[in-house]
């Protein structure tokens, strides 16, 4: 595992943790007693930040770059996985990853965005970014998905659609509708689980499940906190009032029926165990799916149609 | 008060930004520089007589020039918007959708209404981009959604005339929900073989590009309108580059295959009309 890479906030935790490597080094035996002091004081300090994050940290969290991608959840969590690329039109899009699974040993469709970690697979990956290629290959993979009648699980970590001229002049929002329109009438499970950066439209095209499941500290929004700013203060720095005002964070979007079930990420967060990460993942995919799989296709379809037809606040 | 009223945002300038429906007596067209009688302009559909630019209007003024007898049936106007996130940036959200509502016109950023295109009935929605840049959040999703589901009902085809900058922030995860709500009605509409027409004006872009706007069997452009799914500046900000001339115009669309056809504002009833009567086997 690479080195650790603090947040902001976790100063304290730095500080402390740097001191008890320092002590380690010394190999004084006699220090032992005073590392177990500094170590549980680490660990209360680390509970107490982290049951109380803002949003805006938060939304730090849930873009660490040690945070699990779906190629870790698919490694920890599927066997048999045989990548699937391409959209049959334009090419093969590496921002978003999927293909043929097992999960339980029971054969799945597994499609999500990928983000890069170092400086080459960053830009390999686009930063997460997908271009409408990316969503015509997830399309692709759904459609085969319900064709061979095998439930469909999505991953979701993307700042948003990727931006650019080539992606506009492609239809960037055309092959997002056509996702939203297709998702709709799939006759097969969809579970959904949003594990770090919702970014609005762009995750949301992979995102129409019969179930939402979304990671502790993920973020989910119509917009990014500085593209929020940007707008409204003509201020990109003011990410932390925009993250305070947008409401991205599990905890508010559950109260607004859009996500079924928070996930509990490991004190510190997901990318601290990605082991004790995927697996809390894995099994709330598994009770979902159970439920799901009592369901005909008719119901699957009406289930998922009433869930977001339901996704209202207004005055009437 | 000066008699000619100036373009003030200049030609340039004019690619992003359209200039508002004149005041004045006279009008400077941005298209072709002449100067207009304002009034010439207004009796035109807001169409420039001389070189076919094309202003925006105001939406139930393109509504009577669309439908049989210049009428209709309106619904679910009743429909407010609420601040549920206690959403604050300069004003509050609440603030905003008051002072919007008290200068009259919409409740919200879409009308919706049933009324017949050369006697073939059709529930309409069509937006209102003096209210809040004609952003979508709960209400214009679910006034949409309930055209949708009109259609289905009465067996009618849909219209949505689109005017907006996209999901409106204010309401956050709930306004990009309504992407995937108005979607997942018009899956409903295809199966049931009824026609949907999406006409994308000047603005269309964000979330309401990227769900119903892009969706349709037909998807007409009025001419030169700005269409994307990212906004330009956002796009230029990204690439570091400059962008492309005519980039996200309905010209540039039209070329890339993205609408059927670019219609001027003054044939739209007689297009509307054709292909309705053709899709519905008339
Ligand atoms: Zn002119």
């Amino acid at each position: 595992m690479a080195a650790t890479v603090y947040m902001e906030f976790e100063k304290p935790i730095a500080e402390l943790e740097k001191k008890i490597e320092e002590l380690r080094s010394l190999g004084a035996s006699e220090m032992s007693t005073e590392i177990d002091a500094l170590q549980s004081c680490v660990e209360t300090k680390r509970q107490e930040i982290f049951n109380n994050l803002s949003r805006w940290q938060k939304a730090q969290v849930a873009r660490h770059i040690n945070r699990p991608f779906t190629l870790d959840y698919i490694q920890h969590l599927f066997t048999d996985f045989n990548e699937l690329h391409g959209d049959r039109n334009f090419g093969d899009d590496h921002a978003i990853v999927g293909g043929l699974a097992r999960f339980d040993g029971q054969p799945v469709m597994v499609v999500g965005h990928q983000k890069g970690r170092d400086t080459k697979e960053k830009v390999f990956r686009n930063f997460g970014m997908p271009n409408p290629e990316g969503y015509r290959k997830a399309l692709r993979l759904f459609q085969m998905a319900e064709q061979f009648n095998l439930p469909i699980i999505t991953f979701v970590d993307t700042p948003g659609a990727y931006p650019g001229i080539g992606a506009e002049e492609r239809g960037q929002a055309e092959a997002i509708a056509r996702n939203l329109r297709e998702m709709a009438s799939l006759t097969v499970p969809i579970i959904v689980c949003i594990t770090g950066e919702g970014g609005s439209g762009g995750a949301l095209a992979i995102a129409v499940g019969n179930r939402v499941l979304m990671l502790e500290h993920s973020v989910y929004a119509v917009i990014s906190p500085e593209g929020c700013a940007a707008i409204l203060w003509s201020d990109g720095t003011k990410g932390q009032q925009a993250a305070e005002a947008l409401k991205p964070a599990a905890q508010d979007i559950i109260e607004l029926g859009v996500i079924d079930e928070i996930v509990h990420e490991p004190v510190g967060g997901a990318h601290r165990d990605h082991e004790a990460t995927t697996q809390a993942m894995g099994s709330a995919i598994r009770r979902h799916l159970a439920e799901l799989k009592e369901m005909t296709p008719e119901q699957l379809v009406e289930d998922r149609y009433q869930k977001f037809r339901a996704m209202t606040r207004m005055a009437e | 008060m000066s008699w000619f009223k100036r373009d003030k945002t200049g030609i340039e300038k004019s690619n992003t930004k359209h200039v508002k429906v004149p005041e004045g007596l006279w009008t400077k067209c941005p298209g072709c520089s002449e100067s207009l009688l304002t009034q010439e302009i207004e009796e035109n559909l807001q169409v420039c007589p001389k070189c076919g630019h094309h202003y925006r209007i105001a939406p139930r003024k393109r509504l009577q020039s669309i439908l049989d007898n210049g009428t209709w049936q309106e619904f679910d106007a009743e429909l407010t918007s609420v601040d549920f996130l206690d959403f604050k940036d300069t004003k509050s959200y609440q603030e905003r959708i008051n002072t919007t509502v008290a200068k009259g016109g919409s409740r919200d950023a879409v009308i919706c209404v049933e009324g017949s295109i050369k006697e073939i009935a059709t529930q309409i929605a069509i937006f209102d981009f003096a209210f809040m840049g004609g952003s979508m959040g709960s209400v214009v999703g679910e006034k949409i959604t309930r055209s949708i589901e009109r259609g289905l009902e009465k067996k009618q085809p849909v219209i949505v005339i689109s005017a907006s900058g996209g999901a409106r922030m204010q309401e956050s995860i709930l306004s990009l929900m309504q992407m995937a709500k108005t979607s997942a009605a018009l899956a409903k509409l295809k199966a049931a073989g009824l026609p949907f027409i999406s006409i994308l004006t000047d603005p269309t872009t964000g979330g309401v590009t990227a769900s119903f706007a892009m969706l349709g069997d037909l998807n007409i452009a009025e001419p030169k309108a700005l269409i994307g799914f990212a906004g330009p500046r956002v796009i230029e900000q990204t690439i570091r580059q400059k962008l492309p001339a005519g980039f996200q115009r309905s010209e540039y669309l039209l070329d890339h295959g993205m609408v059927d056809m670019i219609v001027s504002r003054l044939e739209m009833r007689d297009t509307l009309g054709q292909v309705l009567a053709m899709l519905t086997r008339q």
